[in-house]
């Protein structure tokens, strides 16, 4: 019997082990090779033989990758701000407020998530250029926010139906006006959910490649993905790995700070809204 | 004085109509119950005194005032939800402080008041605990506290005790009950626990069907119920119900002109050798204190027993009964109660 359990709980961790190995893996391989300079990249090492920074060095001498990750982050930000503010007014209206069509403008906004990029893509292309927003961050923003609103809404409107509806009555009963109720009631208990959906929000913008390929121009607009694939070495037969590899750590770095601090929270967005459905 | 008067209060939702025409008084200081089936527009009521609906027609009025468009917080009402309904990511202390600092009273009053309905309900101790760490009784003492702490002029209790085990509910039910004679506040309360309903109130309301089917004490409505509903709803086991017809053996006296049904209690029928009617036991429900006879009538029909002596009677037995004469109720074909 004991031993039976002690047999699976070992098996358990294997898997887990096993699990951690391939999710893991491939970044970890990313920060050795990112270590190593000139020809070393091609030969195949499990261990960092050698600490050399310097192809994280001429990440941001090469080309301007400060500004590129700024430019991402200043999308990511905004992104995550449009999505969290109209989507917590929307998810409220179409939570708590009875009107015609609801239930069609719901499901109308589910479908639009559903588009493929490419499917859009002309389209988009069109509508950016004729806003004057080509080769421009905004012009990322608005596409951006087009494609992240829908499933923000619709997660936070799943939050909102959740909230018990007396909490907000008693907070009525105790004088609280819509802002107070906003602020004092809602918010906190939202709490959660805006980290869980910024989060996700943030992670899609800052990952996004054929819109950022496509929208912009000039390296000096360009994301960080974009400037990643774009990377070139001395010849057009070279792929500068090294600098490929470094970028890539540098790029992934905040997002896995992002989670660790928000770790919590997060766990308690992503579980709270599925208890009832 | 009036604390609280409704002048045919209607609520409709889409083309349904809850509330039909409410029309009641209540007094300063009343303990006043509604009851009634799922449904019945109990609730509701509740809400449109609230504020927390809006009615489709007729008026509410508080204290002398009339209310009806006045915005919930300044109706001098405050209300006991079923869920509680305690602000979770406040503390105890935070959560009954909430609606004093909204109306921006000064800090050391919030804290001496909030001491002291602390102190009235003994969760002194857990005003720096957060909802989730207290237990369902906890969270009832708060959420009373919190609607305490505001000094109403009426108290609505939403159904606040159908979340606690039995042991519980009945202790609670008590300390409300102490609660209302301490203060003396006006308190109003849904239930559909007749138990509740009927140890509660200073005087009952039923509602059925949007409608009052009768105000009054809970002992009077209990013995002279004026229908059929009532007369049903009110009391465990429900109020055997026959026709004239089958019944007529029981009546040592001619019925009443009109009379349809005869209405006799479980309590008020007996075992007696010689009794007017037989009927067969098809089930013993054993209570302790009494037991519940299910009888099969020899002419048709069903009823219901309170028994006490021992031995019990078996089922199968044939028994002859009779019932108690002064306690029959008789109500016509429209189901009110004649005389």
């Amino acid at each position: 019997m004991t031993a039976r359990r002690l047999l699976r709980g070992v098996a358990f961790r294997l898997l887990l082990l096993l699990l951690l190995f391939y999710l893991l893996f491939p970044f970890y391989y990313a920060v050795v090779t990112s270590l190593q300079s000139g020809s070393e990249v091609f030969r195949v090492d499990y261990w960092p033989r050698s600490l050399d920074l310097s192809n994280y060095a001429t990440v941001f001498a090469e080309q301007p990758f400060a500004r590129n990750i700024l430019n991402s982050l200043l999308v990511a930000v905004a992104v995550v701000g449009i999505a969290l503010v109209l989507g917590l007014t929307a998810a409220f209206a179409l939570a708590r407020i009875r009107f015609r069509g609801r239930a069609t403008l719901l499901l109308t906004i589910l479908a639009v998530s559903m588009f493929p990029q490419v499917a859009v893509l002309s389209g988009m292309f069109e509508l950016i250029r004729g806003l004057g927003l080509y080769n421009s961050l905004y012009g990322l923003v608005l596409s951006y926010s087009i494609f992240t609103l829908p499933f923000t809404v619709w997660v936070l409107t799943a939050f909102v139906r959740d909230l018990p509806r007396e909490i907000e009555e008693a907070a009525i009963l105790d004088g609280a006006g819509p802002w107070v109720l906003l602020t004092r009631i809602f918010l906190p208990l939202l709490w959660p959910a805006m980290v869980t959906t910024g989060l996700l929000a943030f992670i899609v913008a800052w990952n996004e490649f054929l819109f950022a390929l496509t929208f912009t121009l000039s390296n000096s607009q360009r994301t960080v993905p974009v400037a990643i694939a774009l990377m070139s070495g001395g010849s057009q037969f070279e792929l500068p790995w090294g600098n490929i590899m470094a970028a890539s750590v540098i790029v992934t770095l905040p997002l896995i700070a992002l989670v660790l601090v928000f770790q919590r929270k997060l766990v308690a967005g992503l579980t709270a809204g599925a208890v009832k459905g | 004085m009036t604390a609280l008067r409704l002048e045919g209060l209607r609520k409709a939702f889409g083309g349904l109509e809850v509330l039909q025409g409410v029309d009641l008084e209540v007094a300063e200081g009343e303990f006043l119950v509604f009851v009634g089936p799922s449904g019945c527009g109990k609730s509701t009521l509740l809400r449109l005194i609230a504020g927390l609906e809006q009615p489709s027609g007729g008026d509410i009025h508080i204290g002398g005032r009339r209310v009806t468009e006045t915005e919930p917080a300044q109706r001098g009402v405050s209300m006991v939800f079923q869920s509680y309904a305690l602000y979770p990511h406040m503390s105890v202390y935070r959560n009954i402080a909430f609606g004093l600092r909204l109306a921006r009273t000064a800090e050391e009053r919030v804290a001496e008041r909030v001491r002291r309905v602390a102190a009235l309900l003994q969760i002194e101790e857990l005003l720096e605990r957060r909802p989730r760490e207290l237990s369902g009784g906890q969270r009832q003492r708060v959420a009373i506290a919190r609607a305490i702490v505001r000094e109403p002029k009426l108290f609505l209790f939403d159904e606040p005790l159908s979340n606690l085990d039995a042991a519980l509910r009945v202790q609670t039910r008590l300390e409300i009950a102490k609660l209302h004679q301490e203060l003396g506040t006006t308190m109003v309360y849904v239930t559909h626990d007749q138990v509740e309903a009927m140890t509660l109130a200073d005087r009952l309301v039923v509602l059925n069907g949007g409608r009052i089917e009768q105000v009054g004490p809970p002992a009077e409505l209990y013995r002279r119920p004026a229908n059929l509903f009532v007369a049903g709803f009110l009391g465990s086991p429900r109020m055997n119900l026959l026709p004239l017809a089958t019944a007529r053996p029981l009546l040592p006296f001619e019925p009443p002109a009109g009379a349809e049904t005869l209405g006799v209690r479980p309590e008020d029928l007996h075992l007696a050798a010689d009794g007017p009617l037989q009927g067969r036991v098809t089930l013993v429900e054993e209570l302790g204190e009494t037991r519940i006879l299910h009888l099969a009538l020899a002419e048709g029909g069903s009823l219901a027993l309170r028994h006490r002596p021992d031995p019990p009677p078996r089922k199968g037995e044939t028994l002859r009964l009779a019932a108690d004469p002064e306690r029959l109720h008789f109500f016509d074909a429209q189901g009110r109660r004649v005389a």
